[in-house]
């Protein structure tokens, strides 16, 4: 519980509008380069870069404000709420991908191989998964099996969801070995994941002929586990701020939302996972 | 710690209980009241921006032939038109109500994140940065339609290079108004007044409340489809290519199911200011208080399970027609509950028509003509020949014009005088009513007979038949064009002085019983309820007590 009473309301923020320009200026830049603009390079740098600066500034400026106990309890179900509704918010994100692969599964693809369209425009066409359609995009690919990397990769996602959870356990019991030791793991098996999931996209891309344009399967296929992996960056670099923290002796039993945090969301990169790992490799 | 600590005291004045001095104040605010007055100029402005174009579309449509646009520049207009006003002009004004009212009506001191809600208000004003500069590109605006439906969007002539970035204008977009709903709900659940209950808020409150959750809902949805346009026409994915195994229809799909959503995200607050106004003027209760909630969340959950109606003539089996139909017309049933209270609310009421009540009563009677055509276009084999019409044209903008719109003006009459101290010129604001509830009918009812005889949306030309109606269509969007200026006219008098009358804390006929804003001083103080009001006025709830 922090030292105070009131709910902590700042009177000016600067980060924001920081924040703001920058992802402007990176996001106008990559436009620029996907129109073929020579300056699009340079400004999704700059965006990125004063982007970066803003989340380091403005974090920074949290941490202080919350060891200094400026927050009470009421500014931390704030925090709560607002972790809890962006978390929503992913999941929907995410919800659109596996609902485009249970679309065009499920619907799309077998209308392609059955009744006037099949006999007029493709009689040749097995509607089958996984496909890169009647017109064969991308041309001959290999589909991505479920149990060399990948599985791999689920049980080092699993793995990690239980050292997090052994790290919370030593959080909550003053343990700060246990919280350290945790944390590290669990930031070590996330940059463990990518690698391992660079690898198999570097196998994907250079043997397997299946790249993001091998039709259908390629796009869902990539998209999903892209996303998903570029979650895991995320999800392991914030672990890494929080073990910074801990290492620094920042959280209480009773104060550490950004370990909440930070944990609600690799479990839900470790969820998110499974449903990748079921449905995009398994099934 | 000091200085930064919270506000706890009403009385001490240190130099954090004013504003900041000059311009830097505006773009540093964490202040809700600050934040509410700049979403609501911005809307303001972008109304203005997307009239304008409104106008050109008008001003072109009045006779047949081409007159003075070229037809891609026409369909730019349509295009941008609709995406100034849904995410420049619409959604901000009511977020900017929702930042100004929600800490009033609750006793909060302000929102629950104030930073991130800076955040949002400058992400809107990036989105649609990004946006407007596809205006000046080469290739021009967007001109594909709002909808940005594949394969039209991605052909190289309908985009020329500004997909990308009315791509990156709806992410940010996504961004401001998620983060927007977040701080809603967080304000809502967890700032209120410990004396008021989830049940004893007023309807404002509850309406965003259940707006924000659709939000966070359905942004996602629109920023996962537009992903997936950038990557089929940059990175070789085959998402919506029936060659590569996709479907373009999987577009329309996951547009409407964010689409559906997204236009009662307009028209949900719109109910919330008018169960708050109309029993102000009828001086009575809010006649059901609690189905009016009900109603709410029924209108708000059936909305996700709708979508196709948008749909119907795409080729969809004919169990996903009858379904869509038949879910769609239900909501007919939350709506007339709404309807049927608010004209309960008025019955035997000792009303009084004051410029705010005159657009409330026309929003009820022309939301629920725009109702009605709704649940024609519901009947699927009606809507073969409804569709793609002006029919539609009409039927929504019916929905969006005299209702959303006309609420967000009764809104700015209701409040101005609580938030700037002054009284506006009811003289000019009567005015303005009448020049608009009779323009908007002279612009919009003549589109119904147009869309039945079959004129075709975005268009720039029209056979020689549609002539006459698209006249008066285009006198009556002159009349009403020109009418919002007396509205701006009166923000800005109103600002600086009004009438020089000073309102009284309640500015309006025991409003103070209505909702917790009315008994804070006029002009309302910098800050507000930094310590929370011990009670809180139940008489808009009387009847589930």
């Amino acid at each position: 519980m922090s030292t105070n009473t009131a709910y902590y309301i700042p009177h000016k923020a600067t980060w924001p509008v920081i924040g703001t320009a920058g992802l402007m200026t990176m996001l106008a830049g990559f436009a620029n380069y996907l129109n073929g603009s020579s300056i699009g390079p340079t400004m999704m740098v700059i965006g990125l870069l004063v982007f970066i600066v803003m989340l380091v500034g403005w974090f920074t400026l949290q941490a202080k404000e919350s060891e200094s106990g400026m927050y009470n309890h009421g500014v931390g179900i704030s925090y709560r709420m607002g972790m809890m509704w962006f978390i929503f918010s992913e999941i929907i994100f995410f919800a659109v991908f596996f609902g485009t692969l249970w679309y065009t599964r499920n619907l799309s693809v077998p209308w392609l191989g059955e009744g006037a369209t099949k006999e007029i425009l493709h009689s040749a066409y097995q509607a089958t998964w996984p496909t890169n359609g009647p017109g064969n995009v991308g041309g001959h690919y290999e589909p991505m099996g479920a149990w060399g990397l990948p599985f791999l990769n689920t049980l080092l996602l699993l793995t990690s969801g239980v050292t997090c959870t052994w790290a919370h356990h030593g959080l909550l019991a003053k343990n700060r070995d246990q919280l350290i030791k945790g944390l590290a793991a669990t930031v070590l098996l996330g940059f463990l994941f990518v690698t391992f999931q660079a690898i198999e996209y570097h196998e994907a891309y250079t043997e397997m002929g299946l790249t993001l344009g091998s039709g259908i399967y390629g796009s869902t296929f990539f998209m999903l586990t892209g996303f998903h992996g570029f979650h895991v960056c995320v999800g392991a670099i914030i672990l890494s701020v929080v073990l910074f923290r801990s290492a620094k002796g920042h959280f209480k039993p009773e104060n550490h939302f950004a370990f909440e945090a930070a944990a609600w969301y690799w479990h839900f990169v470790d969820v998110v996972w499974l449903g990748l790992f079921i449905f995009v490799y398994l099934m | 710690m000091s200085a930064a600590v919270a506000e706890h005291d009403d009385h001490h004045d240190d130099h954090d209980h004013g504003p900041a001095k000059g311009l830097l104040r505006w773009i540093i605010t964490t202040n809700h009241k600050d934040i509410g007055t700049l979403y609501l100029l911005f809307a303001l402005a972008m109304f203005f921006v997307g009239g304008s174009m409104a106008m050109v579309i008008r001003a072109e449509l009045f006779e047949p032939g081409l007159q003075f646009v070229d037809p891609a520049f026409f369909n730019s207009m349509t295009t941008m038109h609709a995406l100034v006003m849904v995410f420049g002009a619409v959604m901000p004004a009511f977020v900017g109500l929702a930042n100004w009212q929600i800490p009033l009506m609750i006793g909060a001191a302000d929102m629950a994140l104030p930073r991130m809600n800076n955040m949002s208000f400058w992400m809107l004003v990036a989105g649609v940065l990004l946006l407007a500069s596809t205006l000046f590109m080469e290739g021009g605006a967007p001109n594909g339609g709002w909808t940005l439906y594949p394969p039209l969007v991605l052909q190289p002539i309908t985009v020329g290079k500004a997909l990308p970035f009315a791509i990156f204008s709806v992410h940010l977009l996504g961004i401001s108004s998620i983060m927007g709903a977040i701080n809603i709900i967080a304000t809502i659940l967890n700032m209120r007044a410990p004396a008021m209950r989830l049940m004893d808020m007023p309807l404002f409150v509850w309406t965003w409340l259940i707006t924000a959750f659709l939000l966070i809902a359905v942004m996602p949805v629109f920023a996962g489809a537009v992903t997936m346009l950038l990557t089929d026409k940059f990175f070789h994915t085959s998402f919506f290519n029936a060659a590569g195994g996709g479907d373009p229809v999987l577009y329309e799909h996951i547009f409407w199911f964010f689409g559906h959503p997204e236009v009662y995200i307009m028209i949900l607050p719109t109910f919330g200011v008018a169960s708050t106004i109309i029993p102000v003027f009828a001086r009575k209760p809010l006649f059901g208080y609690a189905s009016m909630v009900w109603a709410t969340a029924s209108i708000a959950f059936l909305s996700f399970i709708v979508w196709a109606h948008h749909m119907f003539t795409v080729g969809m089996p004919i169990a996903g027609e009858l379904y869509f139909m038949y879910a769609t017309m239900i909501i007919a049933v939350p709506t007339g509950v709404k309807v049927f209270n608010w004209t309960a609310t008025m019955w035997k009421g000792a009303m009084t028509f004051e410029t705010p009540m005159l657009f409330s009563i026309a929003f009820v009677v022309l939301f629920t003509m725009g109702g009605f055509t709704g649940l024609m276009m519901a009947i699927a084999p009606a809507d073969f020949q409804y569709h793609d019409t002006y029919f539609i044209v009409a039927h929504f903008h019916y929905t969006l014009v005299p209702a959303s719109i006309f609420i967000l003006m009764a809104a700015g009459y209701f409040w101005l005088p609580k938030w700037t101290g002054h009284m506006y010129n009811e003289k000019i604001g009567q005015l303005h009513f009448w020049l608009s509830a009779i323009s908007v009918n002279i612009l919009f009812f003549p589109q119904h007979f147009l869309g039945l005889a079959g004129m075709p949306r975005r268009i720039p030309d029209y056979a020689i038949q549609f002539a006459d109606w698209n006249m008066i269509s285009s006198i009556g969007g002159f009349i009403f064009g020109a009418s919002q200026l007396l509205f701006l006219y009166i923000v800005v008098d109103t600002i600086k002085g009004g009438t020089g009358e000073k309102v009284t804390d309640e500015v309006w006929e025991d409003a103070a019983k209505h909702g917790l804003e009315w008994t804070l001083p006029s002009p309302v103080p910098y800050h507000t309820w930094t310590t929370p009001p011990t009670t809180v006025p139940t008489e808009h709830v009387l009847d589930t007590h």
